[in-house]
């Protein structure tokens, strides 16, 4: 919901501003970053250093050998391929819908724009229930996936819908429909539109979104315990083969899975930042 | 408006909109009747068994504890960042987004390694000292506190930024004191910012599943939040109560984001 969007001209008028307006800090100023910084570090970063010191108390060994049990190896593939699987997807029709949100005009295009965050707000283990009522046992539709790797996908296609597509969306509300009517008036068809005229502007904001889903899809677990299963070798993922390392007390080896979780996470707040700067900078 | 050829206007709506429902739209609507397919009677029946009362009580708790905590630390840590210079800066704002892309079981997990009574760096000391942690009510508001913390900040930042310091400034120059100046001028114009980053905090911390399980020790009747009810009424073949409370957290989230898009379009201009 709250992407980063780049500067916005108002707060461009801003900048004009002197340097000077900025405080240093102050005496009650450093306390409060203090306090602050402190309790931040004991809630996010001494426990998350805890993960990383944990995983590496077997040695690099210890590590290799998490990694090749063949259940752990098989959770991850699983993992990388659906997160990959459902970020290409989202790639598909996140600006689909983006384009359709700011585009097109008809009655209940609002409560799109609603369903669109529904993903975001609700808790995950509704979000499996919520499709198991579809597409499981008791499917209207007849179909279930229930205990299917292709739960993994639905589970993982629900919870990542929103990230492309508000990503996308502010961009295509600030880009220009003129330029889009004067390629289609010169005779361009809409894919020669779409691909010379749209898709330039939208390629940052289209890859932002997409390692946010990415990321998003490698650590989900709450849709996919009752979905899914969690059969081994079959529908187990990452996160669920930590929660069964931890359940076994094995924490070491619940902790070597899990910083590749964070790894992958951190990864990805990296790449963001540099999308984000590439933008700025060109705008 | 673009004039798109009809035909391709037409197909993109249809696919999205089909995407949408069979995505999202149905299987959510088909909560809603699962929950009342037993009648008002029975749906009333299963959210006061005692169990379940004690879990949505403890949610409670810790949807409380999580947005008091993140509104105040939010703001704070925002106004700092806004308006100061200092080393580290950049780092740190950085850092205050690692909890939106960390999965909750590892956030489980590394609160569990630090504060877990046996053999954790705090968790011991503060073990003999009394206080517990872990399989108890403060460890399920850490990982709640945890998972939603970013969301005040993403919110507030921005606004600060755009409404600058001239105001303040101001007011402090004219005589008032930096508490009148936060209270009278800084808070007023951050209000619906914080208003939306409550709301938030709200419905993630309601909903918070993963990190929950795995610091609480799911024990029933004791640590039992209402989602880690609504897994094990599932597993146990209880899926009438599971969907009853399903369709109550489904509502307070749906509630919650159909309030931030009310209140979202007026106070853009302001």
């Amino acid at each position: 919901m709250t992407v980063a969007t780049t500067t916005s001209p108002r707060r461009a008028a801003r900048n004009r501003r002197p340097a000077a307006s900025v405080r240093r800090l102050g005496g009650s100023g450093s306390l409060a970053l203090g306090v602050s910084l402190t309790w931040f570090s004991l809630l996010v970063l001494i426990p998350l250093a805890a993960v990383l010191v944990q995983a590496t108390t077997g040695g690099w060994e210890g590590f290799v050998d998490v990694l090749s049990n063949p259940q752990t190896t098989a959770a991850i593939r699983l993992t990388v391929l659906s997160a990959a699987v459902v970020t290409l997807i989202n790639v598909a029709i996140g600006p689909a819908i983006a384009w359709v949100l700011t585009r097109d005009r008809f009655r209940g295009a609002a409560v799109l724009d609603v369903i669109i965050d529904i993903p975001f707000a609700l808790p995950t283990i509704v979000a499996g229930l919520v499709l198991l009522a579809l597409y499981g046992p008791q499917s209207p539709l007849q179909v279930n996936v229930a205990n299917t790797e292709t739960a993994v996908y639905f589970a993982l296609a629900f919870v990542t819908l929103p990230f492309v597509v508000r990503t996308v969306q502010p961009v295509l509300e600030e880009l220009d429909v003129d330029v889009e009517e004067a390629s289609s008036s010169l005779g361009a068809t809409p894919f020669t539109t779409f691909r010379r005229i749209l898709l330039p502007s939208l390629v940052p904001a289209i890859a932002a979104g997409a390692s946010m889903s990415f990321a998003r899809g490698i650590s989900e677990y709450g849709s996919l315990v009752l979905l899914s299963g969690n059969v081994p070798f079959k529908t187990e993922v990452a996160s669920v083969r930590v929660v069964s390392y931890i359940e076994g007390g094995d924490t070491a080896s619940a902790a070597v899975v899990a910083s590749i979780l964070l790894l992958v996470g951190l990864l990805v707040i990296l790449a963001l930042d540099v999308i984000q700067r590439r933008v700025a900078q060109r705008g | 408006m673009v004039k798109t050829a009809p035909w391709l206007r037409i197909t993109l709506r249809v696919v999205v909109i089909g995407y949408l429902v069979l995505l999202v739209a149905w299987p959510v609507g088909l909560v809603a009747r699962h929950a009342f397919a037993g009648g008002f009677g029975f749906f009333v029946h299963a959210l006061t068994e005692p169990n379940v009362q004690h879990a949505l009580q403890l949610t409670l708790i810790a949807t409380f504890g999580s947005v008091v905590i993140n509104t105040v630390f939010g703001v704070t840590i925002s106004l700092i960042i806004v308006r100061n210079e200092f080393p580290g800066k950049r780092l740190l704002s950085a850092l205050l987004d690692i909890p939106l892309s960390v999965s909750p079981v590892v956030v489980g997990l590394a609160l569990l390694l630090v504060y877990n009574p046996r053999d954790s760096w705090f968790g011991s000391g503060l073990a003999k000292a009394g206080i517990q942690i872990i399989f108890s009510t403060p460890g399920i508001i850490l990982a709640t506190v945890f998972v939603a913390l970013p969301l005040v900040i993403r919110e507030v930042v921005p606004t600060l930024q755009e409404i600058g310091d001239e105001q303040e400034w101001a007011a402090r120059s004219l005589g008032a004191s930096a508490p009148q100046t936060f209270w009278r001028i800084t808070l007023p114009s951050i209000k619906w910012a914080v208003v939306y980053g409550v709301v938030l905090t709200l419905a993630r911390s309601l909903g918070e599943f993963g990190a929950v399980k795995i610091v609480s020790g799911n024990i029933v009747g004791a640590t039992q939040t209402t989602t880690l009810v609504v897994e094990e009424r599932y597993q146990n073949f209880d899926q009438p109560t599971a969907f009853a409370l399903a369709f109550v957290l489904a509502a307070a989230a749906v509630t919650c984001i159909v309030v931030v898009a009310i209140l979202r379009p007026q106070n853009t201009e302001a």
